[in-house]
């Protein structure tokens, strides 16, 4: 399969897509509640947008007297028709790949190899909302229900709303049929902050200094959990579980503070870190990664 | 060893600068899009992002704070969209639309196309025969509302080729967007429905061909063809032509996923999809055309003679287009 070489599952929600560059990107596929809140957002700006301009317009046919009756409503329907069927088309190309309710949710459309968002992607994954919802939408409030048929419609016009519109729950990537038509997916984009480092320079001290036979324990994972966890916010419940892990870790490794230092528990656990990570970068450079605790570095050179 | 002399350390605090300079441009071009930005921010935005790219490159082999790889992986990302998200602005893409990509996605569908005019000419060939051989058929095919049926007398029938309303131009506008909207409408569902193995697609050419055939002959047992066809081709040429290639939009998207070849379906289907698209657009754009000719030109023209010019004109302008426009002009 040609789509496995050059994109391929992480972790749940996670993909990889390879950018022009030949570099793996991280995205994550947006949540399934958070699009269907953005194509409600949408729907919603849709009808109070086609709602005021079509209240503008009757003042103004009213006072100006410009157009009959018929002619107007003519107009209207057109507007209708245009303003549905390019509102998102018209939004994903004016803003990379957004809408007003997916920019609120922090929402965009990718192309799912990693090339640019054509404009015809655009175009097909749009074209096909008419059908996954709009003209079955539209039926349902056009049936005639004097006629004994009516209610087999509804359940017809049901079934075909349900299959297409509940379609991204039914695929690994969240695709609805537009999506798969255009190739697309629609990822989240949240804000990732760069904090500080955890190993300073003054991060070295010599009350906590290991040994290599110390540091020779643990692996990345550990390290990473480690990191986790000095990054929580102070808190006396963070406070606890440092002073656990600091006294889980001494018992593992062996180290005992030296006679009459009492032992605090976060600069142990800073020391720790940056030794340890100094250790496992150091031995990753001579190409051994030891990915936990549990990871036989001699038999697995990586 | 001490934690200063860490390379990973040391990577970061050289680049960091450069992370910083790039979160704030994209920032800016997410916010308030990339015009927001200066000439020099948009030189430097593409140098930017490939640096990050390659920090990213060497963070996830030399690095082991989790944060630095996140948030490059972040930030690339997000740089990645600024740089590489839709490339076409709205009002760049209507006008290369026009200028070359429709007829070349037109052109390049030609094959479905003509299936589709084929498929729907059997049905229209159908229901003219089904007709004349027997006018009460004509019930079956067009149901029993149709005013214009078997027991109208031939001067009322020829009374609804040349009518004239006191207040035409108010009933038509009405008529022409109740048509656009429907048509459109149909023609964006043969596309669509194109998903479903093109089956529907077939159903629905078919179907409309019947009815023109059921129309025609009834028309024809009366000796009113010539006058039939100049009423029905004045928006018909168009509008007939815009249903055979939303068929054939359909038939695209059907045959890429019944018939995927060498690829998987989903990757025939990302290839030959977008194409379709266009292809649909196309013929939602020809229902507008054919639906301003049906409630204005049809009604306002009722000379049978001028009726066959405008058809043939509106005929051979869009073959003209879709042959010779935008030759030897491919791009992405």
């Amino acid at each position: 399969m040609t789509s496995t070489l050059l994109t391929e599952v992480i972790d749940g929600d996670e993909r990889r897509i390879v950018s022009p560059e030949g570099v793996p990107l991280t995205v994550r596929l947006a949540d399934r509640g958070d699009r269907a809140a953005a194509f409600m957002i949408d729907l919603l700006a849709l009808g109070v947008g086609f709602a005021a301009v079509a209240i503008f317009m009757l003042w103004l046919n009213a006072e100006l007297e410009l157009l009959s009756r018929h002619l107007f409503n003519a107009l209207i329907g057109v507007m209708y028709f245009l303003l549905r069927s390019f509102y998102f088309t018209y939004f994903e190309l004016r803003w990379r790949g957004s809408t007003p309710g997916k920019r609120l949710l922090g929402l965009r459309v990718i192309d799912n190899k990693g090339g640019p968002l054509l404009g015809r992607a655009v175009v097909a994954r749009n074209m096909m909302r008419e059908v996954e919802f709009f003209l079955p939408a539209g039926w349902l409030f056009s049936v005639d229900t004097s006629s004994p048929q009516a209610a087999l419609f509804y359940l017809l016009v049901l079934v075909w709303l349900g299959i297409l519109v509940l379609m991204p729950l039914f695929n690994r990537d969240r695709m609805r049929a537009g999506d798969l038509v255009a190739g697309t997916w629609v990822i989240s984009v949240p804000k990732t902050q760069l904090l500080a480092d955890l190993s300073p320079a003054d991060a070295t001290d010599s009350v906590y200094a290991f040994t290599t036979e110390q540091l020779s324990i643990y692996g990345v994972y550990e390290l990473q959990v480690l990191e986790d966890i000095l990054r929580k916010e102070a808190s006396p419940a963070a406070a606890e579980s440092e002073q656990k892990v600091c006294e889980r870790i001494a018992e593992k490794i062996g180290w005992t503070p030296p006679a009459g230092h009492t032992v605090v528990h976060r600069r142990f656990l800073e020391a720790f870190y940056a030794a340890q990570r100094a250790h496992l970068e150091h031995r990753i450079l001579f190409g051994h990664r030891r990915a936990s605790k549990h990871d036989d570095e001699k038999r697995e050179p990586a | 060893m001490s934690a200063a002399g860490l390379k990973s350390v040391e990577f970061r605090r050289e680049r960091e600068a450069g992370w910083r300079e790039l979160e704030d441009i994209v920032q800016r071009a997410e916010r308030r899009g990339l015009a927001s930005l200066s000439a020099a921010e948009l030189m430097r935005l593409p140098n930017l992002y490939r640096a990050a790219v390659s920090s990213l490159s060497v963070a996830r082999v030399i690095s082991l704070d989790q944060n630095v790889v996140r948030y490059l992986e972040n930030l690339s990302a997000r740089a990645y969209l600024s740089v590489y998200g839709a490339r076409t602005r709205p009002g760049a893409f209507i006008w290369s639309f026009f200028a070359y990509r429709l007829p070349a996605a037109v052109r390049a569908a030609r094959w479905p196309i003509l299936i589709a005019a084929l498929v729907f000419a059997l049905g229209g060939v159908t229901g003219f025969a089904l007709v004349a051989q027997d006018t009460e058929h004509y019930y079956a095919i067009m149901g029993v509302d149709e005013s214009r049926n078997p027991s109208a007398s031939t001067a009322d029938l020829r009374e609804t080729l040349f009518r004239d309303d006191e207040r035409p131009r108010d009933r038509l506008a009405r008529f022409a967007s109740f048509l656009f909207s429907n048509n459109a409408g149909i023609g964006m569902l043969a596309f669509a429905l194109g998903f479903a193995l093109g089956l529907p697609a077939f159903l629905l050419l078919f179907y409309n061909g019947l009815r023109i055939g059921a129309f025609a002959a009834l028309f024809d047992g009366r000796g009113l063809s010539v006058e039939l066809w100049g009423w029905l081709l004045i928006h018909g040429s168009t509008e007939l032509l815009a249903v055979c290639i939303a068929g054939g939009a359909g038939l695209v998207l059907g045959g890429a996923i019944a018939f995927p070849g060498r690829h998987t379906r989903l990757d025939t289907l990302r290839l030959r999809g977008p194409e379709a698209g266009l292809v649909a657009l196309g013929a939602v754009f020809m229902f507008f055309v054919a639906a301003l000719l049906e409630g204005f030109a049809r009604e306002l023209i009722t000379d049978t003679v001028t009726r066959y010019i405008i058809a043939s004109v509106m005929l051979a302008a869009w073959l003209t287009y879709f042959t010779f426009v935008g030759r030897g002009r491919t791009d992405d």
